[in-house]
């Protein structure tokens, strides 16, 4: 029974649930508890010691469903009731027992065994090593290597005797185990397309690398949401390599003073101790997102990325603008990831930009935000269809933060070209580059974050 | 409570029944962590809304595998000296103290300073042994000699280094005392970790652990739930009443009521004799259910429809 289950670990694995090597073990002891009887206490075991967080739950059920859903091991009530008629004598009768003693698998069938049934299916696709398959043009040549290795040969000689015999007993259960036999096949198919889905997903691995240096323009709509499972990884480890940076700052030395001055009451035995706390600073992060048309393909990521940010780091304030800017840390924050993407987009996104404008709203209403610990990271390609560019509130935020980033999805080379205000603002830039593969977002925002 | 041996849960089904009679009245899945928990001796990290019954769980459990329940409730600033022991100080110094005399005697013997510096060697291991140790409750949790159900309260609230810390307990079940060496369990205790997710887990510490999400109940548990806790209650109320929660549930919240504010609200309405929700009372005391002044606005804008859904779905046939 461990076969199916090493095979369900595979898959989970493959849907994005983290399956460490301990925890498969943790698994199997789970199992070997409970035991494989019952569906729902197998699949309750499983989702206690594999899922983690409300995603992997998510992918834990829809991954469950997928591969345990047609294996057998629910009984499956749509084939009983039709065509399952089999009476018990039939089935133990003498004459018919004789006939089928040939082929394995009619006992099987006969016996409604399925765990078996499941059991050897599973030791037959190993044995023709259907995880060799590649392409889905594959699945009818494996489906019938497993069946041929399965003992269909037999099977259907058996059923050929029953149907000779003239006997009508052994002619109901020839109908019988043809009416099964047609659902061997199936489910011998079901197992080379899963294995076939597998081995896509492995391939899924390669397609992520590319993912990271794909320019952030052209990701293709399929593969959006594979983008937004890296981007959210990313962020998580930036969150987590800088609670790292902050820890280490934590670690303090015996404050001799401090110790002494406390201790005097008891004739300066060191009663009571104190320790030096290196002062810890928060990166405190403003956020400027541009979502106008001209950068809305790249918007969804970067707001995508500042909702990740947001969740990872604790003093993250964001900004949203076209033509006019909003405040959307409340947004960000409270709904969820789709939700306040599609109520930003909604509110002010696909507009014409205009950064004059917005940084004009900006410096009225939120410059007080900007102190000299702040780093403001602004994401925009700085096209402002020849409006004022209002160079000067980049100038104030370069004077009052601690640094300004400017993130730029557009090559160095268009910087400055047509509408493109990027020249005048760079000055003003302690940092500003292009940015428009994953690859750049996760070093920029590492260096933000790591600068003491 | 000890002296009857701790009862090893024999099946899910025999964990559901005996959590229910300690008043817990628990799904399928809680159980099943339960039970897991047991046998496999591994930590459960129970995460879910405030007040669906995490900590609740925990009692419960001690209550039915009769093992003493050491809490330890976690806050930023939770360091080691806290949570796991610290040495006694000022008995020390008292002690040393009072002892003055004694020691001074014993050192009269050396020859020189070395010597001296030897014998005061011997001694000073007697100021920093058991006797002078203050087991916190993590130390008492491993020492309790029949094992205990050890509850970490709101895990995530302490700090990450707490948390790494935590590691060594949680996968041994032993501990490092500088002074003393490891300390091992006598008998691993259940550790039952509860969060609210303000903070994400670290990786090595979720791996560690059986994963328990326990979400608002479904209205039929939470009728029992209500049965259970609140004794007395008219069938009607309570289904008119559960009906009427979980409907508050699926409006926009700030904070979502949670079924330890349906028990209170059930215990309220019983209080005050009432046997059928109508506006008049629902109006009256949703502050018990609501916390917020902005919710309370909320839901009862949707009071009306809500109630006659509930009504209507509540009477019999």
């Amino acid at each position: 029974m461990k076969e199916p289950i090493v095979g369900f670990l595979a898959v989970a694995r493959n849907a994005g649930i983290s399956v460490s090597t301990a925890e498969s073990l943790d698994a199997f002891a789970a199992l070997d508890l409970i035991g494989y009887g019952d569906r729902e206490t197998v699949k309750d075991s499983l989702r206690l010691v594999i899922a983690k967080t409300d995603e992997e739950r998510e992918r834990f059920e829809a991954c469950f469903e997928q591969y345990f859903g047609s294996l057998g091991l629910a009984p499956d009530s749509s084939s009983d009731a039709a065509d399952s008629s089999l009476r018990d004598e039939d089935a133990n009768d003498a004459a018919v027992r004789q006939t089928t003693a040939g082929s394995s698998l009619a006992g099987m069938l006969l016996a409604d065994d399925r765990a078996s049934l499941v059991r050897n299916l599973h030791a037959a696709a190993a044995a023709v090593s259907v995880s060799d398959i590649r392409l889905f043009t594959q699945t009818n040549l494996f489906a019938r290597r497993v069946l041929e290795e399965l003992g269909i040969a037999a099977l259907d000689e058996a059923i050929a005797r029953l149907r000779a015999s003239g006997d009508p007993a052994q002619a109901r259960v020839a109908e019988f185990l043809d009416s099964r036999r047609q659902a061997v096949r199936e489910l011998a198919r079901d197992i080379v397309e899963k294995r076939l889905a597998l081995s896509a997903d492995q391939r899924g691995r390669m397609r992520d690398e590319f993912l990271r240096d794909a320019r952030l323009f052209n990701v293709d709509r399929r593969d959006i949401e594979r983008m937004r499972v890296l981007v959210r990884a990313m962020a998580r480890r930036l969150a987590t390599r800088y609670a790292r940076i902050r820890k280490r700052a934590r670690r303090g030395h015996l404050d001799v003073r401090h110790t002494m001055r406390k201790n005097v009451a008891f004739d300066g035995v060191p009663f009571r101790t104190s320790w030096k706390r290196r002062k810890i600073e928060k990166p405190r992060l403003v956020v400027l997102c541009d979502v106008s048309g001209s950068v809305a393909p790249l918007a969804q990521f970067l707001l995508l990325f500042v909702h990740s940010l947001t969740e990872a780091l604790s003093d993250v304030h964001s900004f949203a603008f076209s033509n006019t800017m909003i405040d959307v840390t409340a947004t960000l924050e409270r709904a969820t990831l789709d939700d306040s993407i599609v109520a930003i987009m909604q509110e002010i996104g696909f507009r014409s930009s205009d950064y004059g404008r917005a940084l004009g709203e900006f410096e009225q209403n939120w410059l007080r935000l900007i102190d000299r610990k702040t780093t403001v990271l602004i994401l925009g390609d700085a096209r402002s269809n020849y409006s004022e560019a209002r160079v000067d509130v980049v100038q104030k935020l370069f004077e009052r933060a601690k640094r300004v980033v400017w993130l730029n999805p557009e090559n160095r080379v268009a910087w400055g070209m047509d509408d493109s205000e990027m020249l005048h603002y760079l000055p003003y830039c302690h940092v500003a580059t292009v940015c428009n593969r994953l690859r750049h977002l996760e070093s920029i925002v590492n260096d933000v974050l790591a600068t003491p | 409570m000890s002296t009857a041996a701790a009862i090893a849960p024999a099946s899910i089904e025999a964990v559901i029944e005996g959590l229910a009679e300690s008043g817990y009245i628990s799904n399928r899945q809680s159980a099943t962590a339960i039970y897991l928990a047991h046998h496999l001796r591994k930590p459960v990290l129970v995460e879910g809304p405030a007040g669906v019954g995490k900590t609740e769980l925990a009692k419960a459990t001690a209550a039915y595998l009769r093992l003493p329940l050491i809490r330890m409730q976690c806050y930023d600033g939770l360091d080691e000296s806290k949570a796991l022991y610290e040495w006694k100080y000022g008995k020390q110094l008292l002690y040393t103290q009072i002892l003055k005399d004694k020691l001074g005697e014993g050192l009269r013997g050396a020859a020189n300073l070395k010597e001296a510096l030897h014998q005061l060697d011997g001694i000073e291991d007697v100021f920093f042994s058991e006797r002078f140790l203050e087991a916190r409750p993590l130390l008492q949790a491993l020492r309790q000699p029949a094992g205990a159900v050890l509850l970490i309260d709101e895990v995530d609230k302490a700090d990450q280094e707490f948390e790494a810390f935590l590691l060594e307990l949680l996968s041994d079940y032993q501990v490092t005392i500088p002074e003393l060496g490891p300390i091992a369990a006598t008998v691993a205790p259940i550790a039952i970790l509860t969060s609210n997710n303000t903070r994400d887990l670290g990786d090595a510490l979720k791996r560690r652990c059986l994963h328990l999400h326990i979400d608002y109940p479904d209205a039929k548990l939470e009728e029992r739930i209500i049965d259970v806790r609140v004794p007395g209650i008219e069938e009607r109320l309570r289904t008119q009443l559960v009906g009427f929660v979980q409907k508050v549930r699926t409006l926009e919240l700030r904070k979502l009521p949670s079924v330890s504010e349906t028990i209170d609200w059930a215990r309220a309405l019983v209080l005050l004799h009432v046997d059928e929700l109508d506006a008049q009372v629902v109006r009256e005391t949703l502050n018990v259910l609501l916390k917020y002044e902005a919710d309370v606005e909320a839901a009862t804008r949707q009071t009306p429809a809500m109630l006659s859904d509930v009504r209507w779905n509540g009477r019999p046939n």
